[in-house]
């Protein structure tokens, strides 16, 4: 089968060159950084850190060369998304294209474009080192499954959740993805823009009993607005956050958001706090703590 | 002439200690030897809206110095406490004046003496280029009150002799009105500019998004409103009009906290919203924002620790 990457970052990086180790997959990455792109067809797609692979990986920051495809997994940067998929989705009219993109919404997007969509949640964790090299910090699982408005077959689901998982991603496919997906917004928005804000690693925001505070309210008015659509989450996101402090896991990750705080590049908060922010204020629930870390990082924005 | 101590020679001591000098006998207790040594030996420069060197004396010791009949407490707040205590037992006639941001100073400032004490905010700004070379850049005032043993009289005094050296300055029977102001803006004002890096800049006002600013920034000093009329006191300016009229003034003001994180400094956070905070507590005034942003600093500056 035929699977193709679009934004080969850190995170879509840990699939492509996990599933490129597969012989029955052939893997495309298309991505706009030349120099990735350049260096990933000369020395293959390095993973260090986490695993150690070497996925041999056709990559292009042209989206006429890719060839027709079976899926797609969608792995830009929220902002992004609209863009990068309305240039690819020639290469899925056949296929399934699934994301695994943080932040609420991104589903909507894809459906502009392509017609069988797949709604992922993705929890392993990396960082670019050098162009064709990703260093894998955290591992984790993923979650796939039919996207409810422009829904891919099932077994399409879970074709491509087997793939990922002989490739070394261990991945489900469930019937109702909406619970993970909310799961790991909330963890994310509870925790990323913490770090981003005052630029501590994912473990020191948790061990400060303050700031741990401030997630929990964080994670309680979203657990509200997930409740709210009667989405039932499939854990409890506060577990998360403390599995994620240990030593042995996330203690010394830099969340994306601080990481790109750092870079001065976009955040997504418009997808985390935003979008639940924005999804609070259509159902009627209070998201005062949301709406005040969203203010903030867009601030922090607005700064450079 | 008057008699005048300017302890803590840092932007606002400065521009206090050489305006003052021009119409009284000025000396500054600084914290560093150096810079004693420098203002004794340079004396002191003021740029931006006034051009002057000033002569004064200047010493790390009370003992070194002339006693005066005012004290001008220009510290930090972080450093109030050590300065009020290396001032014990020294200068009992004096007037002792704060001019800490936040409240609480001369209560700090009572409990190392029985000195008269004025508390006082202020508003003026300025840049501190070297020990010896401060540059004044916001001429606004300083607003003075009585509180403890000291009269409306008092005030008056220390704010008439303010305003022959050439500063801005105004009585008040009760500050605390104008106390509040000023602490619901820079709690709000300082915090928010210290998370985001901006200035304090048309951002926050703006209220065209629903991520805009200009909500946070309003639900903080309503937060703050909530806190003052619960505790029984009734501002005097309105801190959201401070916010929208400061933030039309063209040039973006750099407020200290802000300057404090981006110099990896500890900020006045206790002072200011630490100050609110214990105060909302008191008069049981929930203040999550405000508590956010309290957490949100004290962890960074954790962050270069």
């Amino acid at each position: 089968m035929v699977v193709a990457v679009i934004g080969c970052g850190a995170v879509g990086s840990l699939f492509a060159a996990n599933l490129a180790t597969l012989d029955d997959v052939e893997v495309w990455a298309y991505d706009l950084a030349q120099e990735h792109v350049d260096a990933i067809n000369r020395d293959g797609l390095q993973l260090t850190g986490a695993g150690e692979v070497t996925g041999r990986v056709h990559a292009t920051s042209e989206a006429a060369e890719l060839p027709p495809c079976d899926f797609g997994i969608v792995a830009t940067k929220a902002m992004h998304t609209d863009a990068a998929v309305a240039a690819t989705a020639h290469a899925f009219s056949n296929g399934c294209v699934a994301t695994v993109q943080n932040g609420i919404g991104n589903e909507e997007v894809l459906a502009r474009h392509v017609e069988r969509v797949i709604r992922g949640t993705t929890f392993p964790a990396g960082k670019i080192t050098a162009p064709g090299v990703v260093q894998w910090d955290v591992k984790g699982d993923t979650t796939l499954g039919p996207f409810e408005d422009k829904p891919a077959p099932f077994e399409q689901v879970e074709r491509l959740a087997d793939a990922c998982t002989r490739g070394g991603m261990p991945t489900e496919a469930v019937r109702d993805a909406r619970g993970p997906q909310w799961r790991k917004v909330i963890f994310n928005a509870a925790t990323n823009p913490l770090g981003a804000l005052t630029g501590l690693t994912h473990g020191r925001v948790c061990e400060r009993p303050d700031l741990r505070r401030l997630a929990s309210q964080l994670v309680d008015e979203g657990k509200a607005v997930a409740t709210a659509q009667g989405i039932v989450l499939d854990s409890d996101p506060e577990e998360l956050i403390d599995y994620a402090a240990r030593p042995e896991v996330a203690y010394d990750h830099k969340a994306s958001m601080l990481q790109d705080v750092e870079a001065r590049r976009q955040t997504e908060v418009d997808y985390l706090n935003g979008g639940i922010a924005g999804f609070g204020r259509k159902l009627g629930v209070p998201t005062p703590t949301h709406e005040t870390i969203w203010a903030l990082v867009k601030g922090v924005e607005a700064s450079w | 002439m008057a008699r005048v101590c300017v302890a803590g020679a840092g932007v606002i001591g400065s521009l206090f200690a050489a305006h003052l000098a021009r119409v009284a006998d000025v000396t500054a207790l600084t914290r560093r030897e150096e810079h004693a040594e420098a203002l004794r030996t340079r004396g002191l420069r003021v740029s931006g809206r006034a051009e002057f060197t000033a002569r004064l004396a200047a010493a790390t010791s009370p003992d070194d110095l002339e006693t005066p009949e005012l004290v001008i407490l220009a510290c930090k707040g972080t450093d109030l406490d050590a300065v009020a205590a290396g001032l014990a037992g020294h200068w009992p006639d004096a007037t002792v004046m704060t001019v800490q941001n936040g409240i609480g100073a001369d209560e700090v400032v009572a409990r190392h003496g029985d000195w008269r004490i004025l508390a006082a905010v202020t508003f003026m700004s300025g840049t501190r280029h070297e020990d010896t070379h401060v540059q004044y850049v916001l001429d606004t005032a300083t607003w003075i009150g009585p509180a403890r043993g000291t009269s409306y009289a008092d005030a008056q005094w220390v704010a008439e002799l303010i305003v022959s050296s050439g500063l801005k300055a105004e009585a008040f029977e009760d500050l605390r009105p104008a106390q509040w102001s000023k602490l619901i803006f820079n709690a709000t004002v300082n915090t928010v500019a210290a998370l985001t890096g901006l200035p304090h800049d048309p951002h926050f006002a703006a209220l065209d998004r629903p991520d805009a600013l200009g909500h946070l920034v309003k639900g903080l000093m309503d937060e703050g409103k909530a806190v003052a009329a619960a505790a029984g006191v009734e501002l005097g300016e309105d801190p959201w009009e401070m916010n929208v009229l400061a933030t039309q003034r063209g040039s973006a003001h750099y407020p200290s906290m802000l300057e404090d994180v981006e110099a990896h400094r500890r900020t006045e956070i206790d002072m200011i919203t630490g100050a609110l905070v214990r105060e909302a507590h008191r008069v049981g005034v929930p203040v999550p924002l405000h508590e956010t942003m309290e957490r949100l600093i004290k962890a960074k500056e954790d962050s270069w620790s």
